[in-house]
């Protein structure tokens, strides 16, 4: 009884703060893993429509993402204001979607081809048209597993 | 001699280790994005040269939607509102009421889909989802009464197959119109 008592009384340690640094590196090695680094910069504007029905696409290395929309602020003095297609980095033409699709299948194991996805990041303001050539060139590549992106209706009940 | 020893292995200070790894993380914090991820998933259709010949169908198996530049809905002939749809889908595709004008089977339910180059994206892919939504609440409702759990995609594959082949969820998209784009 007594010894405890001593014990008390004589220490006042300070708090360690060895272990500052695992927490912080947890925390650090959490978010390297649950957000992926910021890819392409966007030069068209998207703004993705609201839907209630969504899918959650799995697995990012088996995605790839065709943007579609009016050209941002700055490009626009050169690319106009119509809709346009954007892949990986750079403006696109419909006719360049197979090449885009073939150098991401080149990435993915062979044995997963089936399972890649297109995520169609398309603007709610588009028309059709374009998206419809798009559509018809997926087709013609034999890329039929497409996502067509969208927000989830922040009013909906489920 | 053990004393100076002693000295010598001083530990080192690790105090602005936390620091270092602050940086670190808001480096990444900063550069990174959480993205939503999520979307209407579709299978398209094989592409052939030639046009599905839809007109071999019984009329009253097709749900044929049109939409057009106007982002106006013609459903069976008859104009309709967005917010409608999915109800007067799902009537037609169950068809609880046995009508000689709606859907035989569940089977044989076709949708139609059609739209103009005109149309909003916005609007095709809210009438998408009201399709989508009206088959989801049909397969719910069955997996309800046969297993007494809701549909989801994480229920036994043996069920959901057997739900998707007692409703398959079978749209046909024809090629747009051309009316209305700029």
């Amino acid at each position: 009884m007594s010894k405890f008592a001593k014990k008390r009384g004589k220490a006042t340690p300070a708090i360690s703060t060895a272990s500052l640094p695992d927490i912080i590196f947890m925390l650090l090695f959490f978010f390297m893993v649950v957000t992926v680094l910021r890819d392409a910069e966007l030069k068209v504007s998207v703004v993705t429509p609201f839907a209630t029905e969504l899918s959650k696409l799995e697995e990012k290395s088996l995605v790839n993402y065709i943007y579609i929309g009016k050209p941002t602020e700055r490009y626009r003095e050169i690319y106009g204001t119509k809709p346009r297609i954007q892949l990986g980095d750079k403006f696109a033409d419909v006719h360049d979607i197979p090449l885009f699709l073939e150098l991401h299948k080149q990435k993915v194991p062979e044995s997963r081809h089936g399972l890649i996805t297109s995520s169609l990041r398309v603007d709610g303001l588009t028309t059709m048209g374009i998206v419809q050539d798009v559509k018809t060139q997926l087709r013609k590549s034999g890329q039929l597993r497409v996502n067509y992106s969208a927000k989830k209706r922040p009013d909906s009940k489920k | 001699m053990g004393k100076s020893k002693n000295r010598g292995s001083n530990e080192i200070n690790a105090s602005s280790m936390a620091d270092i790894a602050f940086l670190l993380l808001i480096f990444f914090l900063v550069t990174t994005t959480i993205v939503e991820d999520k979307g209407i998933t579709v299978r398209l259709p094989p592409w052939s040269e030639e046009e599905p010949d839809i007109q071999k169908l019984k009329t009253r198996n097709v749900y044929s939607v049109l939409v057009n530049a106007q982002n106006q809905l013609l459903v069976r002939n008859e104009p309709m509102r967005i917010e409608d749809l999915r109800e007067h889908a799902k009537e037609f595709i169950s068809n609880p009421m046995k009508r000689e004008d709606l859907a035989e089977d569940p089977t044989m339910a076709i949708i139609s889909l059609k739209n103009d180059r005109g149309t909003n994206y916005d609007t095709y892919l809210r009438v998408y989802n009201e399709l989508k939504g009206a088959y989801n609440e049909l397969w719910d409702e069955l997996s309800q009464r046969r297993y007494g759990i809701p549909f989801s995609e994480e229920m036994p594959a043996a069920y959901k197959k057997a739900i998707r082949a007692e409703i398959p969820f079978v749209i046909s998209e024809a090629e747009p119109t051309n009316f209305g784009e700029e």
